[in-house]
């Protein structure tokens, strides 16, 4: 069976995320911040009466980047812990039309960290995101 | 106990479930390894919970069906159709005798042993026929089941959300008007939610008892171990834990123990001698105290060497001699805690390899609670946990700081003060301060400075809320304001949270809006407040009497010196830019707003943007003293060692072991203060074009209070200083101070003074200065 993929904007990009990495999606209002907290950590919010971690997928990617405007999240269980991750917009969900390929190694920091692959969606190829990832944000890498 | 027959039962009933396919499996292909495997495994475990439990009918069985199992296992005996039939038969026969406990009914007949002898290699074949699977009883209710905590976890929070909810339809129905039955429905869904929500908190907690029981086992191991006699006295194992408590408790408890046991209970032969009976008591007992269960362990063995601990944490380098000698009985026994060390002189198998203490400091303090210890050399040691009641409902105070609340633990405030209230006395700096309470002494941490928050209160009125930490450190910690006390939801933060290691966890305040809890020794290690210090001078302060130590603030001077200045001298600290300093009229002085103010410090304008500068006050003037960095504030007891030559440091002080110049505010003021206005001050002749005088006596004499001019620039002047080798100048000097070059005085008569005696000349000079002015007026 071929695998549902949801796809987002980030910081110009249209990205795949399994989607079964994905519990909703959400729009965020009211965020609590954390301070002393990594970069890309932008607060907390509360869907019903859990407490989620907001990460900020631009910042994530680029220390000092934000995401404006719209507040759209995807939320994501990691470890134990909700999480919801701002990107600039969910679009769609797709159902991939293939195997996923290995990332060549040309793309940008952030991205390299981030995509573990390219994935075939209806003859377009988009990068597959790996939520993990984007949780840890960019002090992973220095670890 | 019943719990814990309830929890066997449960599991045996599963594991039998589980293993039903196993079993039928294994009868069709005997030689099946990992079938038998699973088989032996569970007859194994049954084995082991019945000998704990004391039935021994479960436990004849089991032990037979093992034994056959074993022989298997090992290739003595290969598994033929009837050996599976006759284990088939032991099993069914525990899977009555499970479900007969449970509902309570009488067991079926005793013809265990028949099934038992259907298990050895020679049985005709009728015994193995006489014994089929009797499982047509009807079943009991269960009376326990076993859930995920997960799902417990889902229950828990569809409750929180059910009393968010309730709370939001409160608040609409208020500004609405409701008909009486509206209100009374509402009231019965609110009455029903909140039974839930107990019933379900009820479900997590658990007996201390659990906690308990593999503790008799525990210790007669060690006991035979380590050839001592112990006797185990166990007490409250009623009172009720949240499980996940339970479990974070288990192992600080067992270590604990071990210690006791390996280290603090002697041998019999040494007991003896010592006039105790030849075997130890160990006591364990649990109890509740208001929100919190106390959990003791108390023997009665040889106790802790309190002096070999602080010995050996000097060798470690962990204290200080000076904090050494000014330690309570009770903070030397804390240092226990204290990573790497040990007070055992050999190392065993069981404990004293000086990891230990610690993690468990570190495990009580991570679920919120508290580890004491007390002990008498010689008559045994007590270890106190102190635990919050639940884990997850924890009693807590909402503060706010830089517009944001933060909700902090109940069980960590001591009290909460304001800072303008009477008997408080705060000598605070840009946040860094020490406030005085009763006589005790204790670090302030603004909360906003270590969050990095904005700060939204001015100074002096936030509020202090003293926290105290395990071992008794305490610190303030400054808030803007101090809400309500709420019972708060605890939730795990996310690992990006907790990494900032200042907070605890996370909760929802009654909007259902996200509140971090705060940590507070992690708000203390973020600061970099060392707790045991503080607490050290507390005690020291209490018991000494405040006059002898005063509050000093560390800092780097320019010339790289590690210097100090009396805290109350130091109005404000500020962070300047360096174009702001100016070289002017001989001096270097300082624009901070709409003040000039002269600055010390430094001799050239420092090369670096931004210049850290102290603002000190004698009252009435101010000057501006330039520092490379500000370090801490400490307190300083003892008087520092005076310097020879007087100049900017007063003397030596050793602070942490390190000597620190202590700054002499009074030569400092003397010297950079407008001290009297310029025309006001005394005025010193000195001779025209005399390079020694003008270099190397002027500065001597200025700082002496004296304004300088040369001979011929006044006609009149307090005091002329002359070479006594040149003429006396034509002046009307109220007194003339003749100098020599050569150290020895000419005869009896003379009275002039060697040029480089300092000593004599200030003496001179400052005789002058009583005398000056008056003669002036007349001349």
């Amino acid at each position: 069976m071929a695998e549902l993929l949801l796809l987002v904007s980030l910081a110009g990009e249209q990205v795949a995320v399994r989607a079964s990495e994905v519990e909703s999606v959400v729009e965020i209002e009211g965020l609590t911040p954390v301070p002393r907290a990594g970069g890309h950590v932008a607060g907390l919010t509360a869907l019903r009466s859990r407490v989620l971690t907001v990460i900020d997928c631009m910042a994530s990617l680029q220390p000092g980047l934000r995401i404006e405007g719209p507040r759209d999240a995807m939320v994501v269980v990691a470890d134990g812990h909700p999480y919801a991750l701002l990107v600039d917009r969910v679009e769609d969900v797709v159902e991939a039309s293939g195997e996923i390929a290995p990332v060549p190694a040309s793309l940008s920091a952030g991205w390299t960290r981030v995509a573990t692959g390219y994935v075939p969606v209806e003859g377009t190829l988009f990068l597959l995101a790996d939520v993990h990832a984007l949780i840890a944000g960019p002090l992973a890498e220095a670890a | 106990m019943d719990d814990l027959i309830g929890d066997f039962i449960a599991e045996t009933r599963e594991m039998l479930g589980a293993l039903g396919g196993e079993v039928v499996a294994w009868e069709a292909e005997p030689q099946d390894r990992a079938r038998l495997d699973a088989i032996f495994r569970f007859v194994h475990t049954v084995k082991g919970n019945c000998g704990f439990f004391d039935l021994p009918r479960l436990n004849g069985l089991s032990h037979a069906a093992e034994d056959a199992l074993a022989e298997v296992r090992s290739g003595k005996r290969s598994a033929d159709a009837r050996l599976v039939n006759a284990v088939l038969g032991i099993l069914d026969r525990i899977g009555e005798l499970v479900e007969a406990m449970e509902g309570g009914t009488a067991p079926p007949d005793d013809d265990d042993a028949t099934l038992i002898a259907a298990l050895s290699e020679m049985v005709d074949e009728e015994v193995v026929a006489a014994a089929p699977g009797t499982g047509g009883q009807p079943r009991a209710p269960a009376r326990s089941i076993r859930l995920s905590v997960d799902l417990l976890d889902r229950m828990m929070n569809g409750v929180s959300d059910l009393v968010l909810a309730r709370n939001e339809l409160a608040r609409r129905l208020r500004d609405c008007a409701m008909e009486v039955e509206t209100e009374e429905a509402f009231e019965r869904v609110s009455a029903s939610i909140a039974e839930v929500r107990e019933a379900i908190t009820r479900t997590r907690m658990q007996r201390v008892e659990t906690l308990f029981a593999p503790l008799p086992r525990m210790v007669r191991d060690l006991g035979s171990v380590t050839g001592k006699k112990v006797v185990l006295e166990i007490d409250g194992g009623d009172v009720e834990l949240d499980r996940e408590m339970i479990e974070m408790i288990r192992d600080p408890l067992t270590h604990i123990i071990r210690n006791a046991v390996d280290h603090g209970i002697e041998a019999p032969g040494e007991r003896r001698r010592a006039g105790k009976s030849e075997a130890g008591l160990l006591r364990v007992s649990a109890r509740q105290a208001g929100n919190q269960i106390l959990i003791e362990i108390a023997d009665d063995g040889r106790g802790i060497d309190a002096e070999a601990l602080v010995a050996k944490a000097l060798g470690h380098g962990i204290i200080t001699l000076d904090q050494a000698g000014r330690m309570p009985h009770e903070r030397k026994l804390a240092l226990v805690f204290e990573a790497g060390l040990s007070t055992a002189k050999a190392v065993t198998s069981i404990s004293g390899r000086g990891v230990g203490m610690d993690v468990v400091r570190a495990n009580v303090e991570r679920i919120g609670g508290l580890v004491d210890v007390d002990s008498t050399l010689g008559h045994g040691v007590r270890f106190t946990l102190r635990v919050p009641l639940t884990l997850t409902i924890i009693p807590g105070l909402i503060v706010e700081a830089g517009g944001q609340s933060f909700a902090i633990p109940r069980s960590a405030i001591d009290e909460i003060v304001r800072i303008r209230a009477a008997g408080v006395r705060v000598e605070s700096l840009a946040g860094a301060g020490v406030v005085t309470l009763r006589g005790h002494r204790f670090a302030v941490i603004a909360l906003s400075d270590v969050l990095g928050t904005e700060r939204r209160s001015e100074a002096g009125d936030e509020l202090l809320v003293l926290l105290k930490t395990t071992g008794g450190g305490a610190y303030a910690l400054a808030v803007d304001q101090v809400h309500d006390h709420e019972e708060l939801v605890v939730k795990p933060a996310s690992p990006a949270v907790m990494a900032t290691g200042l907070y605890a966890g996370t909760t929802l305040d009654g909007d259902g809006k996200p509140v971090l809890l705060l940590d507070p020794a992690g708000l203390a290690t973020r600061s970099g407040v060392s707790l045991d210090r503080i607490e050290v001078e507390n005690v020291a302060g209490s018991g000494a009497g405040e006059s002898e130590r005063r509050p000093i603030l560390l800092f780097t001077s320019f010339s790289g010196a590690k210097r100090a200045v009396s805290l109350p001298a130091v109005h404000r600290i500020e962070e300047v830019a360096a174009s702001t300093i100016r070289a002017s009229g001989g001096r270097l002085h300082i624009t901070l707003g709409e003040q000039i103010l002269p600055l010390a410090g430094c001799d050239t304008i420092p090369d670096r943007d931004k210049v850290h500068v102290l603002r000190l006050t004698d009252g009435v003037e101010e000057i501006a003293y330039a520092v490379a960095e500000v370090m801490d504030t400490v307190s300083l007891d003892g008087a520092p060692v005076p310097c020879q030559q007087p100049g900017e440091v007063q003397g030596v002080a050793l602070v942490d072991g390190e000597q620190v110049e202590l700054l002499d505010l009074f030569w400092i003021f003397s010297r950079h203060g407008a001290a009297a206005p310029h025309a006001d001050r005394p005025l010193c002749l000195l001779p025209q074009d005399d390079a020694w005088m003008d270099t190397f006596l002027r500065p001597l004499i200025e700082s002496a209070g004296y304004r300088v001019a040369r001979v011929g620039e006044a006609a009149t002047a307090d005091l002329v200083i002359v070479d006594e080798s040149e003429v006396e100048p034509d002046v009307g000097a109220a007194r003339v101070l003749k100098l020599r070059a050569n150290p020895e005085p000419r005869g009896a008569k003379d009275d002039s003074i060697h040029r480089y005696d300092r000593a004599a000349l200030l003496g001179a000079l400052g005789s002058a200065t009583s005398t000056p002015r008056a003669a002036r007026k007349e001349a």
